[in-house]
């Protein structure tokens, strides 16, 4: 019986442990975000052939699509983690919640204003009330309610597990974001990378594309260590393993 | 798992199910009425009578579009699987707008006529180089021509 796993897990989940692996964690993901997002940059805007309707203009793709995957991937990690923090009461959960609030709302901003960018371009408007359009600024009306909220309560605590709740009943926005382009007549085209059925972009265009959705993940991965550090330390303040790292940051 | 972690998750859960169901819900009935546009066909068809304003989707037919010599005015056909309708509108078109894409016009109804106010242009979520879409064509064109030529045959 692997029983291991579960109890990796569990150790991971105690705060002192959690610092220090995300720690380790954060240079590495860091560099490689960096590295793989330097090399999809290069890929898409200099090797990628232009497109054969929209010519250059379609390279802002290499940045939205990989944001506006991380918009609704962040919200999916955050559910998880408000439902667990909501549940469990796991400190890290709630932790985890409310660090990602932040880098997903961030995400979201970006795919609006590159999305933005591009209709003016191919459309010929800034922005329309479409079901996709609509649904995605719901979605990051929904990341500052979150970060709203939980700075709303003088106990973070408290307010992380109240935050989570809206976090958690948020997570229906994920479908509806999702599908829109399906289920109405919508001005913004449908989904090109399909996981059933062949993706409808040449293969010279979709390696850069699938770089940068790594980059973007490591970026998350990194920025949320070190948010998730900060935080812990601030939680944990006057605790044993809090004063040890202090002390040795006095010596040192 | 202990009864207080029990009781929690059961509430959390039940919440969720009502918020998944009345979400559901919402978006059952939305899809009846929340139509982004109307396309020739639903148009003739009587669908868009109670809108003054809407929005008209569908392609631009080939050979339809004419720009008038002393102003921007612009009139074209958009088309859709079963039906078409005449479209009017002065100001500038969006680059991608041309013969056989998809556009969307908003606008009122002029007698059989769509007075447009503003025009936008759809793109599909295709993406490829310019050589591959030629070669794409042709090859295309070729089957045609081969399909054809079978026709031909069967016909001998």
């Amino acid at each position: 019986m692997a029983n291991w796993i579960p109890l990796w897990l569990h150790k991971l989940s105690s705060p002192p442990v959690f610092y220090r692996f995300a720690g380790t964690l954060r240079p590495w993901a860091i560099a490689l975000a960096l590295v793989l997002g330097l090399v999809a940059l290069y890929g898409g805007l200099v090797l990628a052939p232009p497109d054969y309707q929209q010519g250059d203009d379609y390279r802002i793709i290499f940045i939205h699509v990989p944001c506006a995957w991380m918009g609704l991937f962040i919200y999916g990690v955050m559910g998880v983690a408000a439902f667990i923090a909501l549940v469990w009461r796991i400190k890290l959960a709630e932790v985890v919640a409310m660090a990602s609030a932040p880098i997903g709302a961030a995400f979201t901003f970006i795919t609006l204003v590159t999305g933005s960018l591009w209709g003016i371009r191919m459309w010929g408007t800034w922005w329309t009330w479409d079901a996709r359009l609509t649904s995605e600024l719901v979605l990051l009306f929904l990341y500052l309610g979150v970060i709203a909220l939980y700075h709303s309560f003088e106990d973070r605590r408290q307010g992380a597990r109240t935050a989570a709740f809206l976090a958690l009943i948020g997570v229906v926005n994920l479908p509806i974001v999702h599908f829109s382009v399906v289920w109405w007549n919508t001005l913004h085209q449908g989904s090109t990378i399909k996981l059933l059925g062949p993706s409808t972009i040449a293969p010279s265009m979709v390696w850069p594309l699938l770089t940068m959705v790594v980059a973007t993940k490591l970026y998350y991965v990194a920025s949320l260590c070190s948010r998730v550090r900060a935080d812990l330390l601030s939680l944990e303040a006057g605790k044993d393993w809090v004063r040890q790292i202090a002390e040795n940051e006095v010596r040192g | 798992m202990n009864p207080t972690r029990q009781r929690r998750l059961t509430i959390v859960l039940a919440i969720l199910a009502a918020v998944i169901v009345a979400a559901a819900l919402v978006v059952y009935a939305l899809q009846q009425n929340m139509n982004y546009l109307f396309t020739p066909s639903q148009v003739q068809a009587g669908e868009a009578t109670s809108y003054k304003t809407f929005r008209l989707g569908g392609m631009v037919k080939a050979d339809s579009i004419q720009r008038s010599n002393d102003s921007l005015k612009v009139t074209f056909t958009v088309v859709d699987a079963g039906g078409a309708m005449p479209v009017e509108y002065t100001g500038i078109l969006p680059d991608l707008f041309r013969e056989n894409q998809s556009v969307i016009a908003t606008g009122h109804m002029d007698g059989a006529r769509f007075i447009a106010t503003e025009v936008l242009a759809k793109h599909d979520e295709t993406y490829m180089p310019k050589e591959l879409k030629d070669a794409m064509a042709k090859a295309h064109a070729g089957k045609h021509i081969d399909e054809a030529a079978n026709q031909d045959k069967q016909q001998l």
